[in-house]
């Protein structure tokens, strides 16, 4: 039951071969039984996850049932969604019980999905281990003493150790595909805007972008068919005619060019990797692509851009984090200045003020026109980077992250070898470019290793095709981890 | 020696909207605290702004009305500072790219002191951008603590930035007000200063003439004009003092204290907030095209300056030379020959010019001078001692028409028509049925004047007779004598022309 795709779960319900509650309460017993483990969940609500489930019977028992109705599926914690306590993985929400509904959620609920629980994740989503959690590590369900990779690190775990049918994340400078590649599951951050970020918990509103991770492409692309779509909430909501993402999963990729970028195969990634990429590679000749090298040239600078940007958003959008209207006050002060800053400062973690501060820094008068303006303009050359290599080529591929799994607190200590990990992925939030990762291997130790596919504006469905036929041609993304 | 005034303002002026500026919340006045303030309001985790449209077409309109460059695109930025009443920790407002660009709005100001006359100026309008406005922080309500009212939070105000192009209280005063006229007159802004809908910040400084500008210090917040006069005046002074006794004025925001009529330092330029502008990447750009801005346009009412041209106006051809084509928009064209003077008066908010024209559409536009004298005269006279607005005017435009009409046609004399104005003042009533009620008709009948005049002449032949000898100033005996034979119904042009050729006959 558990390593059946959504396609299939929402077949068997519609069989009624199972019922939503019979499912939700398989999944919420696994749950109790490897969630101590692994540490996947920060929330779960038993009888509100029943509750719909009961409802989907009902909605099942009408005929009245769509794709994914009745299947349980996880939140990330960064989501708002109604009665659900929803922390975003800080003390600073420790007690913030949504009064409404993300957008993502409310399509979920639309579709008549379960929802079994809001899983861990860096706090804020700034991190690329989901050590940051104000709730504790999680641990990569194929070696508990190694990191599920962050920010969407619950999900990814959860997803792996088949915790839940399929999950959403979310992605600001590699959030969804870093974690997919560490714990050895498919997931994709579509085209910035395409999914409304209405409800979900702003890091840096400029590059956040949810999307889906599931064992699968295929899983992957029914999720985006429910998650994406105009919303008059978000201004940044792009308005687009709806798009079926399953329609061209079958397609052959006879010709298909792909663009090999030459920083991302060089000083930094790991042998095993790097193996286990070329290895993928040569799968997709053998289905018919042809391979081009391309260059990014301005890879580099995507990390110290990042790291301009991101933070200077998050310093204003975590401002409202005060202590004032809801969520941690700190229990003693003297005056308003003291009560902001003891709140703050007790409710926030190390790695998130330390981003407020550089983020406030680059804003300061006299630093702005030297950080902040100079970041947008290399941004942009970055972005130009893309749009010249997609001249030459249908998709991008590469590593996701320049190794597989590393040990829970082996980066601890340094920001910077963190920020790192996060090299392939970066440069493509700050394009708005949709990317992916899917399973492609194992290297040492016997940890999975991700390939990423990087699209064009909005070619999702492309991509995914990508995806699916090298899903159809090996087995990587259906190798469960030992921990089932 | 003498100094030189220097005076720029900035108003903010609330937009006139149902809904925020970034949400669908409501923004009437006066709800209890915290009821109008929904998700984006409160800045819940995850909500976002939207901007509402109609913010922007009133931001539009005020543009178009003082000439001013609308920018096809300009950009929200989030101002950052920590503040109970602020929800997000951050305002959303317009900082190197506001919605309005550099425009002007002329005034009439009214000197204060001696015998100066009444001048036109031209204040040079800066820019003017979009914001979202605070909540409140409410002192005092619970023990010890503040309360928070975020139903202000997120109603949308128009800043309004002057050049430095003021040189007396008098003319800030002036500014303020005709500026306070515009916005209402376009309907983009309800004006009332009590709820704060109209608050204006000072910068004054002082110089040597042909000296730099010196140090300005701003009054922050005033929202009367009586208050902005004393306040420059204080503040003026006491630069003015500062800087003869050998002082330095430091750069600072102050605070004017109605009760001892004393600006005073709130802080200084040290403490000022680094505020860390930066665009808002929750929002795109806003842009206008073309076609907006002319939708927006044709929605504008005639304006003061246009209609205070056609009220002045003596010609048909001059009037439309001198219009301003680029604020223009299809209004009645009829022009009234009236003086500046009455003009200006007329034009000083838009319901009494409005009243003119309906009063004139119904008597002609050649007598557009006799409904002026009355509305200036009579009606502003009992409203005035009422403490009515124009819109609360008991007698309508149609109703002093109706009444206007019976004294051109000799119906009723001057003293009738008052009579028949204090009648429908207190109890209502179209002229015609009143002046037949009242039997104030009066006698245009030769016939019965003449015999009237004939009875009063002979029962006064001796001062006929010493009329007849040159005592000219007796005319005025027999007009009154026969007027009150006539219960004073008799046509006084008549009685006048019969008069005089019986006394010389």
């Amino acid at each position: 039951m558990f390593n059946l795709s959504l396609q299939q779960i929402g077949d068997a319900l519609r069989a009624k071969k199972i019922s939503s509650v019979e499912l939700a309460q398989l999944y919420l017993d696994r749950i109790n039984a490897l969630n101590p483990k692994l540490n996947a969940y920060i929330t779960l609500q038993p009888e509100t996850t029943l509750a719909q489930a009961q409802a989907a019977d009902v909605r099942l028992a009408t005929g009245k049932a769509d794709v994914l109705t009745g299947i349980p599926f996880a939140q990330k914690d960064i989501f708002c969604a109604k009665g659900w306590l929803t922390t975003c993985g800080s003390k600073m929400l420790h007690n913030f019980v949504s009064p409404y509904d993300a957008h993502v959620i409310t399509q979920f609920n639309n579709a008549g999905a379960v929802n079994l629980g809001k899983t861990n994740m860096d706090e804020f989503a700034m991190g690329s281990s989901n050590e940051t959690s104000h709730y504790g590590s999680v641990k990569n369900p194929w070696d508990t003493a190694r990191v599920p990779g962050g920010s969407s690190g619950g999900t990814a775990a959860a997803v792996a150790a088949r915790l839940c049918a399929a999950a959403t994340g979310t992605d600001t400078g590699g959030s969804i595909r870093q974690p997919a590649a560490l714990c050895g599951i498919s997931g994709i951050k579509p085209t910035y805007g395409t999914v409304s970020r209405y409800g979900m918990i702003a890091f840096a509103s400029s590059l956040d972008q949810a999307g889906p991770m599931a064992r699968s492409a295929e899983d992957c692309a029914l999720m985006l068919n429910v998650m994406t779509g105009f919303d008059e909430r978000d201004s940044t909501s792009l308005q687009r005619d709806k798009e079926d993402y399953t329609r061209d999963l079958a397609k052959p990729l006879n010709g298909l060019r792909i663009g090999l970028p030459k920083e991302f195969f060089a000083e930094g990634l790991s042998d095993d990797v790097a193996q286990a990429v070329e290895a993928a590679i040569a799968e997709y000749k053998k289905l018919g692509a042809t391979v081009v090298e391309i260059s990014l040239p301005n890879t580099k600078l995507s990390i110290p851009v990042y790291y301009v940007l991101a933070p200077a958003e998050a310093s204003s959008n975590l401002s409202r984090f005060d202590g004032v209207r809801y969520g941690y006050r700190a229990p003693d002060y003297t005056d308003l200045a003291d009560m902001y800053e003891k709140s703050r400062a007790q409710g926030f973690g190390e790695e998130v003020k330390r981003r407020i501060m550089i983020g406030t820094y680059v804003l300061s008068h006299g630093y702005y026109d030297a950080y902040y303006l100079q970041a947008q303009k290399i941004r942009r050359l970055i972005a130009q980077d893309f749009t010249e290599a997609f001249k030459h080529c249908d998709v991008i591929m590469g590593p996701t992250s320049p190794s597989t799994a590393f040990k829970l607190g082996e980066k601890g200590d340094d920001p910077v070898q963190m920020y790192l990990s996060d090299i392939y992925t970066i440069a493509v939030n700050l394009a708005g470019l949709p990317g992916m990762s899917i399973p492609c291997g194992f290297g040492e130790n016997n940890m999975p290793v991700g390939l990423q596919i990087i699209g064009n504006y909005f070619d999702e469905a492309r991509m995914l095709n990508v995806a699916h036929k090298y899903q159809l041609a090996t087995d990587w993304h259906s190798r469960a981890p030992q921990i089932i | 020696m003498t100094w030189e005034i220097v005076i720029g303002l900035e108003v903010h002026t609330q937009l006139s909207t149902n809904t925020k500026i970034f949400s669908g919340a409501s923004t009437a006045f006066g709800a209890e605290p915290n009821t109008q303030a929904d998700a984006v309001s409160i800045a819940l985790p995850g909500v976002l702004p939207v901007l509402n449209k109609g913010a922007v077409e009133r931001a539009i309109k005020f543009g178009l009305a003082v000439g001013a460059h609308i920018a096809p695109r300009s950009v929200f930025a989030r101002k950052n500072y920590f503040y109970p009443d602020l929800p997000k920790g951050y305002q959303i407002s317009q900082f190197d790219l506001p919605v309005v660009g550099q425009g002007a709005l002329t005034i009439q100001v009214e000197p204060l002191s001696g015998n100066a006359k009444p001048y036109e100026k031209i204040v040079r309008i800066t820019r003017a951008h979009l914001e979202e406005d605070a909540g409140k922080s409410v002192h005092g309500s619970t023990q010890s603590m503040t309360g928070i009212d975020l139903n202000r939070a997120g109603t949308p105000l128009l800043e309004i930035v002057s050049e430095p192009d003021m040189s007396s209280a008098a003319e800030a005063v002036a500014y303020a007000k005709t500026l306070h006229s515009l916005v209402r007159w376009i309907g983009i802004c309800d004006g009332n200063m009590q709820e704060g809908s109209f608050r204006c910040d000072v910068n004054v400084s002082v110089r040597r003439p042909g000296e730099p500008l010196g140090t300005r210090r701003e009054i922050k917040n005033l929202n009367s004009f009586k208050f902005m006069q004393q306040a420059i005046d204080y503040e003026v002074q006491w630069q003015i003092d500062t800087l003869e006794s050998g002082g330095k004025i430091q750069q600072a925001t102050i605070l004017f204290n109605p009760d001892t009529g004393e600006t005073k330092s709130m802080r200084s330029k040290e403490d000022a907030h680094d505020y860390r502008y930066f665009p808002d990447p929750d929002l795109l750009p806003l842009d206008i095209s073309e076609e907006w801005k002319e939708q927006v346009r044709a929605t504008l009412p005639e304006l003061p300056i246009d209609r205070k041209l056609r009220f002045m106006a003596q010609k048909d051809e001059e009037y439309r030379k001198q219009l301003r084509h680029d604020v223009t928009v299809a209004f009645n064209r009829v022009i009234y020959g009236l003086s500046e003077y009455d003009a200006n008066l007329l034009v000083a908010n838009k319901e009494v010019g409005d009243y003119l024209d309906a009063c004139a559409s119904i008597v002609g536009s050649s007598n557009a001078k006799l409904c002026a004298n009355w509305i200036l005269g009579e009606v502003s006279a009992q409203l005035n001692r009422d403490v009515l607005d124009m819109m609360q005017c008991p007698i309508s435009a149609q109703q002093l028409g109706g009444m206007l009409m019976r004294i051109i046609d000799g119906t009723i004399s001057n003293s009738g028509a008052k009579e028949v104005f204090r009648t429908m003042w207190t109890e209502g009533g179209e002229a015609d049925a009143i002046i037949e009620a009242k039997g104030l008709k009066q006698v245009s009948d030769s016939g019965a004047i003449e015999k009237i005049v004939d009875d009063i002449l002979a029962a006064n032949a001796e001062k006929v007779a010493e009329y007849r000898s040159g005592k000219d100033k007796l005319f005025g005996f027999f007009v009154g004598a026969a007027m009150k034979a006539s219960q004073g119904k008799a046509n006084p042009a008549q009685l006048n022309d019969i008069l005089k050729k019986k006394l010389t006959g």
